[in-house]
């Protein structure tokens, strides 16, 4: 059995918008291995934006516990959940969410200058990022001159540049065309299996959960079920 | 985060949005230059009015006939006279004394002509008003005692009867038919502290301007100077009695004279205009600060736009304390080199209106460092509220932000 890189028991979260309290997350429950590769489904409602933000330390749960590579979340301020997300996890996001106006370099690094890297430093493991993403040649451009493939591919770069445990995804390939979309779930099954990091991706395309490992379905809230993609195939198979 | 990856990050930020930077600090370039050419230019108008005062003399009162009202016409006016001037001049506080009779001639040199003021007075008269001569010599108590009709003229009237440029030494200039042998050119000084130009006299012997030209009783102004400038006071109170005595005046009656007190118009031109100064440089802070709420506006304006930029900054790792300090570095930036643009065209302005105007300008050190302090100052001030709600954002909302 593998270490377990992430633990959450009863996670409970609530919403106080206009009007009524939404309650998000009910009870929610589970692990996540080390070099795992998830995938969180439900549609729009479900929870699994919020239940992404708190794997994500963006949200703190109103109740139940978290822990993140042995790092108890819930008593933890601000400032020192910023550190852990710095440390332990990188983010990509549907709408790549690049700085417009830095470089692919400058975009791949930001994370080590909240890290206290030196310049020189930062450099060298930038560009090195970005040769294990396939963009090589392309440090200084802008994002605007990359197609939107390549866009993610800096973003990935730059979510794993502080080598964390946990790579969140929220429906990347969400702005791609088909043949796009497969190079960068190639690339992350890739990353997910060279360098033993736990992948989890938030998504509602179902071809797109193929890749992973094991289907967390979210509904109303709660965990409604998770399967693995043999268990899943063999349902399918059976129908 | 250590301090110059939080400039360069600012910098880069500042950079990526050149023309907004530029509005922003327009504001500061503005209030920083309109400070210092305010500051300067009273500055520049004290000194030039100053100098010009005190190149009348130094130590100096001026005795003149008629009251606080001036000379009253078509009534005897009591008449200043030497003898008046021998009196003050034992006063034991005074220095010297140069008695001046004066009148306005025409003064003819070959063919032209010219009106100047003719000024007959003695040869201390040079010392005590610290006028050196450009050419030649001053008269001496020899040529007084001999009614020698030598003549010494202003920068003006050589200017003007002299206009080819020729040597007035030993040449001959005429006043009301007289001959006068011209022995000496005085130095420019330009328009004196009462206005009226200093440099158009011709100075000649007391006793030459008096029998030929004058005659007796037409001293119109004695100098007195003191021994130093903390007697001038208690000078001018001595030549106030004694001429109060001498002119046999009641107790109760006005002074048929009046004593010009320099210092005094020194002092008094000085506490003006550094209310002047004050009034100036304050109302060019307020514009300063108006600067700074012109950075306040647009850096909320640049926070709300970078919503997203900030959230991704959070999701990443920045600290609360971490986008403060970027945000409050690109305000800091943004004043400094604000403040510098604003020098250099202070600094210009105050140049171009010098040239402009003939008054001397310059602007000191500690005007810069004040005017610079000041703007960085009001970019701290004012741009800490736009920094404060950019490091409070909620990184979940800033991400979904459109």
């Amino acid at each position: 059995m593998s270490e377990v890189l992430i633990r959450a028991e009863q996670i409970n979260k609530t919403y106080y918008g206009a009007g009524l309290p939404i309650q998000a997350l009910r009870d929610v429950s589970l692990t996540i291995a080390v070099g795992e590769m998830v995938a969180i489904m439900g549609s729009s409602g479900s929870g699994k934006s919020t239940l992404m933000n708190v794997l994500g330390c963006l949200d703190v749960p109103d109740s139940g516990s978290y822990t993140l590579a042995g790092e108890d979340v819930m008593e933890m301020s601000k400032d020192e959940l910023a550190h852990l997300r710095n440390k332990q996890i990188g983010f990509v996001f549907q709408h790549f969410n690049l700085l417009g106006r830095a470089s692919a370099l400058d975009n791949v690094v930001l994370p080590l200058i909240y890290a206290g890297v030196s310049a020189r430093e930062r450099e060298r493991r930038g560009l090195e990022m970005l040769k294990l993403v396939g963009l090589e040649g392309r440090e200084h451009h802008l994002p605007k001159q990359l197609s939107g493939g390549q866009q993610q591919r800096v973003a990935i770069a730059r979510s794993l540049i502080n080598e964390p445990g946990l790579l969140l995804a929220d429906e990347p390939t969400g702005a791609l065309d088909t043949k796009t979309s497969a190079e960068i779930m190639s690339l992350l099954q890739r990353i997910n299996q060279e360098h033993s990091l736990s992948v989890v991706i938030v998504t509602h395309e179902p071809d797109i959960a193929r890749y992973c490992e094991r289907i967390i379905r979210l509904s109303d809230g709660q965990i409604v079920c998770m399967e693995t993609v043999e268990q899943r195939i063999l349902s399918e198979a059976l129908q | 985060m250590d301090i110059l990856a939080a400039f360069s990050i600012a910098w880069t930020s500042l950079k990526a949005n050149k023309m907004r930077s530029f509005l922003t600090a327009l504001g500061i370039i503005i209030g920083v230059g309109a400070v210092i050419i305010m500051v300067s230019l009273s500055q520049g108008a004290t000194s030039t009015i100053t100098d010009r005062i005190s190149s009348m003399g130094s130590n100096l009162l001026m005795v003149m006939p008629g009251g606080s009202r001036g000379p009253v016409r078509g009534t005897a006016v009591a008449q200043l006279t030497k003898e008046d001037a021998e009196a003050i001049a034992r006063l034991p506080m005074v220095k010297n004394v140069a008695p001046e009779a004066t009148s306005q001639l025409t003064v003819a040199a070959g063919n032209s002509t010219w009106q100047a003021t003719v000024s007959g007075t003695q040869p201390q008269w040079q010392d005590i008003r610290n006028w050196k001569l450009a050419k030649g010599v001053f008269f001496t108590a020899e040529d007084t005692e001999q009614v020698a009709q030598v003549a010494v003229l202003g920068q003006t009237v050589v200017d003007n009867l002299y206009s080819g440029g020729q040597d007035p030494l030993g040449t001959t200039v005429r006043i009301n038919g007289i001959d006068f042998t011209v022995i000496g050119v005085l130095e420019k000084k330009g328009s004196g502290g009462m206005g009226g130009d200093q440099d158009n006299y011709v100075y000649m012997p007391l006793t030459t301007a008096q029998q030929r030209l004058m005659g007796v009783n037409t001293i119109r102004l004695i100098n007195v100077q003191a021994v130093s400038a903390e007697m001038v006071p208690v000078m001018k109170e001595s030549v106030t009695t004694l001429m109060r005595q001498r002119h046999r005046l009641a107790t109760k009656a006005e002074d048929d004279f009046r004593i010009m007190d320099m210092s005094e118009l020194l002092t008094t031109v000085e506490d003006t205009t550094r209310i002047m100064t004050f009034l100036l440089g304050g109302i060019a802070g307020v514009s300063l600060i108006v600067g700074g709420i012109g950075i306040m506006n647009i850096m909320l304006v640049s926070v709300t736009e970078r919503t997203r930029e900030i959230g991704i900054r959070m999701a990443v790792g920045a600290t609360t304390r971490a986008i403060l300090t970027q945000f409050l570095i690109e305000a800091l930036l943004l004043s400094l080199i604000g403040g510098l643009i604003g020098v250099a065209l202070g600094w210009g302005g105050t140049a171009l209106l010098g040239w402009l105007a003939g008054w001397s300008m310059k602007v000191v050190p500690w005007l810069i460092g004040l005017a610079l302090g000041f703007a960085m100052t009001i970019g701290l001030f004012f741009g800490y509220y736009p920094a404060r709600k950019a490091a409070h954002s909620n990184p979940i909302d800033a991400l979904r932000f459109e």
